[in-house]
């Protein structure tokens, strides 16, 4: 049964997502697009770890930004881009495996947990800002300061440095990506794993009185989550061609949180939808001159949790459920007429 | 010993400064258990109130002291009767919930005073203490953090509606079966914790230039000083921010301000490690 359900569920992602990657570019331009599927990756990384795993990671924008600045840092100096981009998934990974295994068999919960993931990320953001001069240099690389990383290569064709992926082809090597980490993710919550994460959140004494170890469940939880913002911090640094401290920011992080809160929190499409979503309405929103940007991120924040603290996507399954629905409905009551009146005869 | 002076100056600032930036936090949070992430746009808005009070013509001390907490007390009380009230016991709920309200203020406040910096100021003149000038509002900033926390402790140790409002926080239905009113409680002690926090904002508001995003800077400060500091009130938030502020200090002399600020952080994170219920969950147990 669950093998047809995921096979089943495997195909309609995979049309649904065909479908939507080829038919966006014809409504916004590439260029637009490949950010905000590089949001949408984002999106889900905080949507595993907080939807899934249960763990408010306030500082999912230290995962991104360290991700880009391996990326730049190490595409500097080795000049090709295979090897850096596995580091940007490695590295961010790494630390996060470090911090969490620090964190979590530290026994830190709620609100302890968001206020360290927050000092980690402003540190780094700190940091990153005083890097300025050529005291601070990783091989070839200059940090930069405030100004961040710029000129570094970017993506390209396995093996070839000289054929750059860029422009269309970067969109639907992010979609591409994109698409890999949704499944992957699907996956993982299909295995015994993902579904003793959701235990945890649940209860996380029950689960441990039942013998699971949690902190080292928690800790891998942590580790995928930043590992997939990592992937996305590369992306992002191959769409900018810039890095700069700016990503490890406070603001970065609010965006990430509010993108869940609003695609909804325990599934996996709300957060990138959220994510793809508002960043859009940010980018028209940057447009124009009148309403500042914040005014209104601010305000859809306050009014999702006063009013719909469950975000969109659940409202749109429903909807999407009563739909489908409705019509076999309809049809019942006249199909089980015959048969209720019969099993009435019978008792 | 001009240059240690100096140094004890500087750190009892830092110190004195800490206290102001988490006094209304401590309430709201400490002891509301309200995650309010708008902490640090409370402290902005109180400074932009000064400013505008002072560029019409207020005194200063005035503007600083009494106006400025009044305006953001009063717009305390609105935000709680609009949104915190819904959210109480909700604890990530009201840190979303806030976090929204936080960018809220700074967009208005950018649409309003623009997105430059603005400042006035210091109303107390430096002076030479050997070879050294010393900036004689530091002194000022002690003087009113010591006092901050001498009346906090009074008002909620000798008075009857401190006693009220401690025993609303921790049995809301016990004192409403004794004929007090939970709601109105919580809602006066918000409006307290946030006059706190524009006082905060008005008395460091002509050390800094105050731009609409300058809330960001005290936030993170501010939760780990509260945090650090543990259950006990009072005790806590000058334990902690005697530690938070000292090594602070040292590290700004010792290095540069840069790395004084990253050491405040990762002796946060190191000490939230070892002691992850805060500082006077083992020391001074029985202190407000």
């Amino acid at each position: 049964m669950r093998e047809a359900g995921w096979s089943r569920e495997l195909t309609g992602t995979l049309v649904a997502a065909a479908c939507a990657v080829g038919v966006l570019p014809m409504l916004v331009s590439t260029y637009t697009l490949t950010v905000l599927v590089i949001y949408g990756m984002l999106g889900l990384s905080l949507g595993l770890v907080w939807g899934f795993g249960g763990i408010l990671c306030f500082g999912q924008a230290a995962f991104f930004g360290l991700g880009a600045y391996t990326y730049a840092i190490a595409a500097i100096n080795i000049g090709e881009s295979t090897v850096p981009m596995l580091l940007a998934v490695a590295i961010p990974a790494g630390f996060a495996a470090l911090l969490g295994a620090m964190l979590f068999y530290g026994r830190l919960t709620d609100v302890y947990l968001g206020v360290i993931t927050l000092v980690v990320t402003l540190i780094l953001h700190r940091f990153m800002n005083a890097t300025a001069g050529s005291d601070y240099v990783i091989g070839n690389a200059r940090l930069g300061g405030f100004n961040g990383i710029p000129g570094f290569q970017t993506l390209n064709v396995p093996g070839h440095p000289a054929s750059y992926v860029w422009g269309d082809s970067l969109y639907y090597f992010c979609a591409a990506c994109l698409l890999l980490v949704y499944l992957l993710v699907s996956a993982l919550l299909r295995s015994s794993f993902g579904r003793i994460a959701v235990g945890i959140r649940e209860n996380e004494t029950r689960a441990a009185l039942m013998g699971y170890d949690v902190p080292a469940r928690k800790t891998v939880m942590f580790t995928a989550g930043a590992a997939i913002a990592g992937l996305a911090g590369a992306l992002f640094a191959n769409w900018a061609e810039i890095v700069t401290p700016r990503l490890f920011s406070l603001g970065q992080s609010a965006d990430i949180i509010i993108w869940c809160i609003v695609g909804g929190l325990g599934t996996r499409i709300g957060p990138v939808l959220g994510a793809a979503g508002l960043s859009y309405l940010k980018f028209l929103l940057g447009q124009q001159g009148l309403i500042h940007n914040s005014v209104v991120s601010g305000a859809i924040l306050v009014l999702f949790v006063l009013f719909l603290p469950g975000g969109i996507a659940p409202v749109l399954a429903n909807a999407w459920r009563s739909v489908t629905q409705r019509r076999p409905r309809r049809r019942s009551p006249r199909r089980r007429g015959p048969r209720s009146s019969l099993a009435s005869g019978d008792a | 010993m001009d240059f240690i002076l100096v140094i004890v100056v500087e750190v009892l600032y830092a110190i004195g400064a800490l206290v102001l930036i988490s006094a209304g936090l401590a309430v709201i949070f400490g002891m509301m258990r309200v995650i309010n992430l708008a902490h640090g746009e409370f402290m902005m808005l109180g400074g932009y109130a000064t400013i505008t009070a002072v560029d019409l013509g207020v005194n200063v001390f005035l503007a600083m002291l009494v106006l400025a907490p009044a305006v953001v007390g009063v717009l305390g009380l609105v935000v709680e009767r609009l949104v915190i009230r819904h959210l109480y016991g909700r604890l990530i709920d009201t840190m979303l919930a806030t976090w929204g309200l936080s960018l809220l203020f700074v967009g208005i406040v950018t649409m309003v005073f623009g997105n430059t910096t603005t400042g006035i100021s210091t109303p107390i003149p430096g002076f030479a203490l050997g070879d050294y000038q010393v900036n004689g509002y530091n002194f000022f900033i002690v003087l009113v953090a010591a006092a901050l926390l001498f009346l906090m402790l009074a008002v909620l140790r000798s008075t009857r509606s401190g006693l009220i409002a401690r025993g609303t926080m921790q049995h809301a239905d016990m004192a409403a079966s004794l004929g007090y009113n939970p709601d109105r409680i919580y809602m006066l002690t918000f409006a307290c914790g946030s006059a706190l926090s524009g006082l905060a904002g008005a008395v460091l508001a002509p050390l800094v230039g105050l731009v609409p995003t300058s809330g960001g800077a005290y936030i993170a400060k501010a939760f780990i000083t509260v945090i650090a500091g543990g259950p006990a009130l009072i005790a806590g938030l000058a334990s902690s921010a005697g530690v938070f502020g000292l090594i602070n200090q040292i590290f700004s002399f010792a290095v540069s301000p840069v790395v004084g600020e990253v050491a405040l952080l990762v002796a946060a994170v190191v000490l939230l490690r070892l002691l992850p219920r805060g500082i006077t969950d083992r020391l001074f147990r029985e202190s407000l």
